[in-house]
């Protein structure tokens, strides 16, 4: 009964708290408080969705800015990860690679920018490059630090029974540091889809950013707050995905401990 | 076989200045249950790891004949397997696939996990966890067993428990026990044999041979006379 309450909790409090902000929002903008020009009215953003949805510009660019943060973001991951596990496991190459790793990372993303034009020019393959720049270095990073936090005691278990060295990667490296994965590619995937936006402001001509650009440039604040509301509820939705890998039941112990 | 399993001769080991453990002899029979204790940080630890074979001796022979299992200090059940799973894993070199599934069965029944086989280790009590780890360490044709104070986390009750849990298992499937412990009386309730070490290098204090059958009662009047014996010898009682 108490686990039923809170799951529709979980539910009609954030919608209640939605709810009462439009109607704040309609309020202020009937009441005169704001200038027609400077805020959007609820009633005009909603007549922008429309007119977003009817040319097929929306779903458009939801699938460019979509297939952009896969591809770079699915690349940061399969490259990420072994090199996170090879590093966690050999002394030399951290002290090697570790301070370069870390001097990349330190870069913020949009200062690949005028490169990435340069080389890629402009379209998918150059916000690619910028979102695989801005998440492969900290995926590395948090494989490395949460394969240095394993006990070793899990490892000496599989040596005595038995586990070769690729077992021990496998059936121990990677299960150990699951929880931990997961957290990290929940967050590098919020930085995936923040960079998205701000490359495709500058270096496409379709995509959720370019769109933010584009009525930025056509004074259309209506369909601004369109674009801003599709990237948000996308993003939640990114990360609700995200968070189903925690109910597997074989990683259950990192969250419940 | 040889009729001793693990034979200590003469063993040292230090951390760079640190002497952990100096010349210490032991040897330990087939079947014998022997319990180490000693004050926390003298060498318990390093001991068990020296007769593992983890660890090498600084000087003197550490000489081993059987298979070892290790029941670690901190658990070292897998958190991403189940119990059964984690059971299974001392079952790897069995075959054909059918035998080890029996086998598992067998395990399963005798710790009495009934509905728990498929819980994972954060989901089972403590004394559940450890009961786990015993069986484990008991699959397949391990001959040594060494447990590192096994049963320190547990509260009172459970830890008698499972000292008779552990006494009913080594009836039906006998091994050669060196028990880590700094818990007195359960080294006289458990142990054939109990080596008293001293401060930090360990070396031997004192040994003493408890000649009473196993399981036994706490109460018992040969485990009270033990624990009293050993208490004295430590300088705790009169
Ligand atoms: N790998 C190591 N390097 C340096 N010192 C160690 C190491 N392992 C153990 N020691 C030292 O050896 C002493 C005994 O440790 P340990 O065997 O774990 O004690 P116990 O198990 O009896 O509590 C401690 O003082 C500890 O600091
Ligand atoms: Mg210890």
């Amino acid at each position: 009964m108490r686990e039923k309450s809170n799951t529709s909790r979980t539910f009609l409090l954030p919608l209640a708290v939605g709810v009462a902000a439009v109607t704040l929002w309609w309020l202020l903008c009937t009441s005169g408080t704001w200038s027609p020009t400077q805020f959007p009215a609820p009633r005009e953003v909603w007549a922008g969705f429309g007119e977003e949805f009817q040319q097929g510009r929306l779903l458009h660019d939801i699938g460019a800015s979509l297939f952009r943060v896969g591809t770079g973001f699915g690349l940061a991951v399969l490259l990420g990860v072994p090199l996170g596990l090879w590093l966690g496991s050999s002394a030399l190459a951290r002290l090697a690679l570790l301070p370069w790793i870390n001097f990349f990372r330190c870069l913020s993303p949009l200062a690949w920018i005028g490169f990435a034009i340069l080389w890629f020019g402009i379209g998918h393959k150059s916000a690619i490059f910028l979102i695989f720049m801005a998440t492969f270095f900290p995926l590395v990073l948090s494989v490395v630090a949460a394969v240095a936090s394993i006990p070793t005691v899990y490892f000496r278990v599989a040596h005595d029974h038995g586990f070769g060295s690729a077992e021990m990667l496998w059936r121990v490296t990677l299960p150990a540091i699951m929880p931990q994965l997961i957290t990290a590619l929940r967050v590098v995937a919020g930085v995936a889809w923040v960079v998205v936006v701000a490359a495709e402001m500058t270096g496409a001509q379709e995509g959720l950013g370019y769109a933010v650009w584009d009525a930025r440039n056509g004074l259309r604040p209506d369909l601004l707050a369109v674009e801003m509301i599709v990237i948000g509820s996308i993003g939640v939705a990114l990360d609700w995905l995200l968070v189903q890998l925690t109910k597997i039941r074989s990683v259950r112990w990192g969250y419940e401990r | 076989m040889s009729d001793k399993p693990l034979r200590l001769h003469n063993v040292s080991r230090s951390f760079g200045e640190v002497a952990v453990i100096q010349g210490l002899n032991l040897e330990i029979g087939h079947g014998e249950f022997v319990a180490i204790v000693g004050p926390s940080g003298c060498g318990k630890t390093t001991l068990l790891n020296l007769l593992s074979g983890f660890d090498k001796p600084t000087a003197g022979t550490v000489e081993r004949f059987g298979q070892v299992r290790t029941v670690y200090q901190q658990g070292g059940l897998l958190p991403w397997l189940t119990a059964a799973q984690n059971i299974s894993l001392g079952l790897r070199h069995i075959m054909p696939k059918a035998k080890q599934d029996q086998q598992l069965q067998d395990l399963l029944n005798l710790i009495r996990l009934d509905g728990f086989a498929h819980h994972y280790p954060h989901q089972l009590s403590g004394g559940m966890r450890q009961r786990v780890e015993i069986a484990r360490a008991l699959a397949g044709d391990s001959d040594i067993l060494l447990m590192d104070e096994p049963f320190s986390s547990l509260d009172y009750l459970t830890r008698l428990r499972m000292r008779q849990e552990l006494a009913r298992l080594l009836a039906l499937r006998p091994r050669t026990v060196v028990f880590v412990t700094h818990d007195i009386e359960e080294a006289a309730q458990l142990a054939d044999r109990v080596v008293v070490l001293t401060e930090r290098p360990a070396h031997i204090q004192d040994t003493l041979a408890i000649e009473l059958p196993r399981p036994r009662n706490l109460t018992d009047p040969a485990v009270v006379h033990a624990t009293h014996h050993i208490l004295a010898k430590l300088g705790l009682e009169d």
